[in-house]
């Protein structure tokens, strides 16, 4: 391992530095350094999605992600919330009761807001596909997928009512 | 802040401390605000029941004292301590909602902690289904004692005999004069109880109150959310492996190259310049690296130079060898055969004669996060962080591991990773509580995943021949089972001289566990019989990454594999329509038990065929030459008083051999249902692990190591594999039943034993191939194809 050397990270709006070394991968600082707990340690070779967090709108492997070779603001599950409420992808997870152990489930959905942001309505395959590298245990996938069917039919109902000039809140 | 795990004080400020930056200045800059539970409020219990480090000892929550499992508030609320561990089904929710209901208090006035062992009762962790089965009943009945006792209370209080009295959501009122009333929290908010209990065991503690009747139940039946999940969605909740400490450091394993390798020498100084090192420990052939911080371990483990010296002979065979080896090795424990009837006249005067021999390999626990624990030794004492499963075990086991006091160690039990009964036996919670002992500073030990999957405990191999004979009218006229199971040495409950670092160390047990192979569970009626079962060892017995453990529904995916599979053979041989074949063994006769089990597992199977729309025929379906070929296949099984019968629906690729099960129907039945969502979820993810034993699963290993170290080496189910559709039909479902006296049964593992079967069952429908070895992998499945023809 190199020397210690100062790392600056902008993470959920807002900026550290630390003093690690260079190669450190994302994940430890995150979690040692910054104290966030929704990424999470599942394999540390970037095959389960455990430690996904949102870089430049794409769900990164923060497990293999050397801290110095960060460029751009980091997104945890603990930044998605907005004003005081939080992500509709979280809503929709709470809605269908998606996690048994929930030990997966910052890699299920900081991956599933990336797939939103580039794919507003995935079909049932591009789900499947742009999910497939997520792993979970509690076997928990039949949930996972209907949980990113109602946030995007919510969000569906959004722009429309938008788009309509609908006053009022939309659930 | 989450307020549902039982975290210390000064560990809840420790993560505040850490996490208060950052959120402090992310809920600043956006005006958000912390997203709070139903129990959000309820801080207090928390304050006043968590201990430090310093204030030990910790002696065993007294189980007889109503103290001990409910606190009654101020503020009007409750909580409970209830002494299992939830492991993602719910149970904590469930416990909730039973308990509100006996109390009678509101459910989102109430919050449950559970699973450490200085606050809450030892009553077992979680295993065997059995946390709302068995252990319900005395946390209906203490709940109904505090009810009891305030009602009394009320009575004093208001002048008033308890008859008089009605009570509502924590507050007695006069029946007569409703604005006279007292809340449970004026009465006794912050003081204790001080009411005996009896029983002459944790699960007999009773107060004087009789359980409601089920009617009179409102919560039980309900599905409230499950509290757990609002902290697992917005990263909130702190588990395990979030625990820090001052003074802290990191460990990592370096584990034998080989199976039964011995440690020959360690050369400290290829790791002693790294930064932040600490020291390497090692004993016997237990090898740890400590540095400051975790990548700093991480790496250390990797680059120290150890020699080991490879064992003289071979542990084991390789997997593609092992159920030769099984099928010759001679057991080393027997059971039966227990005979029925006269199968051997049957046999001799059967009409056909159907035999088939199936293999199950070993199957990992392969928890998704690898096992970890932190360990603080402060004070003489030892607390043990940890996600354990059975965490009353792993105190003991510790204190025993260690030669402390067991009122000296505490194991706090906060959530983790699913591991299916892998934590059962909890390595990394021994190794960091060793590790923390001989260093004097507070150690936190995580595996790699390369340990995980090649180390962890595994589901142990069986090897079965069945042998049915069949008479001239079609019926089952005589069933032939034989199993052989590869479980010599199963490893128990945290047990001191059976958990890895144990065994590594060179401390064991005279005699190893026998293991065991089991016979089918199922309700048919055959008028002859003979079943027996082996167990078989591997010629490494200890110091294995083949040593088994109890993996969820332990041997029951197994056997139902076969047991099922041959049903269904016997099916096609007989020309019968696999559920009519069932029903017809199932109806053959009229003697049930008292749970009904006969007539309720008729009734699974016949609402497993119902819903999902069951086209009567026999299998397999007329042979088709598309590339997709369709089928379905039933199997049933049941655990204790818990039944249940799964159809499954695949496609087969002929082409490519890939099996997508594109439709699963479950019909469930566990008696009294408390939370029918949280059931259907726990049933659907039964299934899906099921399943992907059935597709994925197999622990490989060449003769000296296991090859599967990572989840491409080692497959497990993906979303692309998930069903497009599953229907779970709670049978006994009511969510408000009208039998009073109906009561609940497990439903933690019941849904993982019959899909193996159902999904070979629905393979052999759609291409008349039977395929008699799990897992059904793509390789494995096009072989068959081709070597049939099909």
């Amino acid at each position: 391992m190199a020397r210690m050397s100062a790392i600056t990270l902008k993470v959920n709006g807002r900026a550290h530095t630390v003093d690690v070394d260079p190669s450190t991968p994302l994940l430890y600082v995150l979690r040692n350094d910054l104290g966030l707990q929704g990424p999470r340690f599942g394999c540390g070779l970037g095959q389960c999605g455990a430690c996904a967090v949102i870089i430049n709108g794409v769900a990164v492997r923060s497990c293999v992600t050397p801290c110095a070779t960060v460029r751009a603001e980091v997104t945890t599950l603990e930044g998605l919330a907005k004003d005081g409420a939080l992500h509709p992808v979280q809503r929709a997870w709470i809605e269908e009761q998606v996690p048994q152990c929930g030990f997966c489930q910052n890699g299920q959905i900081i991956t599933a807001v990336a797939l939103l942001a580039k794919i507003p309505n995935p079909t049932d395959a591009q789900i499947r596909e742009g999910m497939n590298a997520t792993l979970c245990r509690c076997m928990t996938y039949y949930r996972v997928q209907s949980a990113i069917k109602r946030a995007a039919a919510s969000a569906t109902r959004r722009s429309a009512a938008a788009a309509g000039e609908v006053e009022g809140r939309i659930a | 802040m989450t307020t549902f795990t039982n975290v210390p004080q000064h560990i809840e400020d420790l993560l505040e401390q850490q996490t208060a930056v950052s959120r402090r200045a992310f809920l600043k800059g956006s005006g958000m605000l912390v997203v709070s539970l139903g129990a959000g409020a309820l801080a207090g219990p928390f304050a006043a029941r968590a201990e430090a480090q310093g204030a030990g000892p910790y002696p065993d929550p007294d189980f007889r004292q109503l103290d001990s499992w409910i606190v009654v508030h101020e503020d009007n609320t409750a909580t409970f301590s209830v002494g299992k561990t939830d492991c993602g089904q719910g149970t904590g929710t469930a416990f909730r909602q039973m308990m509100a209901d006996e109390l009678d208090i509101a459910f989102d006035k109430t919050v449950c902690i559970m699973g450490s062992t200085h606050n809450t009762v030892d009553q077992g962790g979680s295993g065997g289904s059995d946390a709302i089965q068995v252990d319900g009943w005395p946390m209906r009945r203490v709940a109904a004692e505090a009810r009891r006792v305030l009602l009394e209370m009320a009575a004093a209080h208001l002048g008033v005999p308890v008859d008089q009295l009605d009570v509502r959501d924590a507050v007695i009122s006069v029946k007569a004069d409703p604005a006279r009333r007292v809340t449970y929290g004026e009465l006794i908010g912050g003081k204790r109880f001080n009411v005996a209990l009896t029983g002459t065991n944790v699960d007999a503690t009773t107060g004087v109150a009789k359980v409601k009747p089920v009617g009179e139940l409102r919560n039980v039946g309900q599905s409230p959310q499950r509290y757990d999940i609002p902290a697992k969605v917005d990263g909130s909740l702190k588990w395990a492996v979030d625990v820090k400490l001052p003074g802290m450091v990191h460990a990592r394993n370096v584990k034998p190259p080989a199976a039964g390798a011995r440690l020959a020498g360690v050369d400290e100084s290829s790791v002693r310049g790294l930064p932040g090192f600490v020291r390497v420990v090692t004993k016997g052939n237990y090898v740890a690296v400590i540095c400051e911080r975790e990548e700093q371990a991480i790496a250390a483990a990797k680059q120290l130079k150890v020699t080991w010296e490879k064992p003289a002979t071979l542990p084991f065979p390789t997997s593609d060898d092992l159920f030769t080896y099984m099928r010759s090795a001679p057991p080393t424990s027997r059971q039966g055969p227990t005979v029925k009837g006269n199968p051997d006249a049957a046999f001799a005067s059967a009409a056909k004669v159907v035999e088939a021999q199936y293999d199950m390999p070993f199957q990992g626990h392969t928890a998704f996060s690898p096992a970890h624990a932190m360990a603080d030794p402060s004070n003489g004492q030892m607390t043990v962080y940890s996600n354990d499963m059975k965490s009353y075990g792993m105190r003991n086991g510790i204190a025993q591991f260690l030669d402390m006091p067991r009122d000296r160690v505490r194991v706090v039990w906060m959530e983790g990773p699913q591991g299916f009964g892998r934590t059962a036996a909890d390595d990394a919670g021994f190794e960091a509580a060793y590790l923390a002992k001989e260093i004097g500073r507070p150690v936190r030990v995580q595996w790699m995943r390369h340990e995980e999957t090649g180390w962890d405990t595994k589901g142990p191999a069986f090897a079965f021949t069945m042998r049915g004979a069949l008479d001239a009218a079609g019926n089952l006229a005589a069933l032939d089972y034989d199993a052989r199971a590869a479980d010599y040495c199963h490893v128990g409950y945290n047990e001191a001289d059976t958990v890895l670092i144990a065994q590594l160390m060179g401390r064991r047990r005279a005699t190893p566990a026998a293991g065991s192979a089991g016979t089918p569970s199922e309700m048919y009626e055959i008028p002859n019989r003979r079943t027996a079962s082996q167990v078989v060892a591997l010629p490494l017995v200890w110091e294995t990454p083949l040593r088994t453990g109890n993996l969820r529904d332990p041997n029951g995916p197994q056997i139902t594999f076969a047991s099922e599979s041959f049903i269904d053979e016997l099916a096609a041989a007989a020309h019968a329509d696999p559920v009519e074949f069932r029903l017809r063994m199932l109806t053959a006769s009229a003697a049930d038990d008292s749970g009904f089990r006969r007539a309720r597992s008729i009734a699974v199977v016949k609402a497993a065929a119902e819903a999902f729309g069951w086209d009567a025929r026999p299998s397999p379906r007329a042979p088709a030459r598309a590339e997709i070929l369709t089928g379905r296949g039933i199997a049933y099984a049941f655990r204790n008083q818990t039944v249940v019968a799964e159809v499954a629906e695949v496609e087969v690729n002929r082409r490519t051999g890939r099996v997508w099960v594109k439709r699963l129907v479950c019909a469930h039945d566990c008696g009294l249902v408390i939370n029918p969502e949280a059931l259907r979820h726990t049933i659907e993810c039964a299934m899906l692990h099921s399943l992907s034993r059935a597709l994925h699963e197999e622990v490989r290993f060449d003769a000296e190591k296991t090859t599967g170290v990572d989840w491409i080496t080692h497959p497990s189910l993906r979303h692309a594999d998930t069903p497009a559709r599953i229907d779970v039909v709670l049978v006994n479902g009511d969510p408000n039943p009208r039998r009073s006296d109906l009561p609940p049964y497990g439903a933690g593992e019941t849904a993982c034993k019959p899909m193996i079967a159902a999904v070979a069952n629905a393979i052999f429908d759609a291409t008349g191939v039977r395929l008699r070895r799990v897992p059904f992998r793509d390789e494995r499945v096009r072989a068959a194809l081709s070597a049939a023809r099909v």
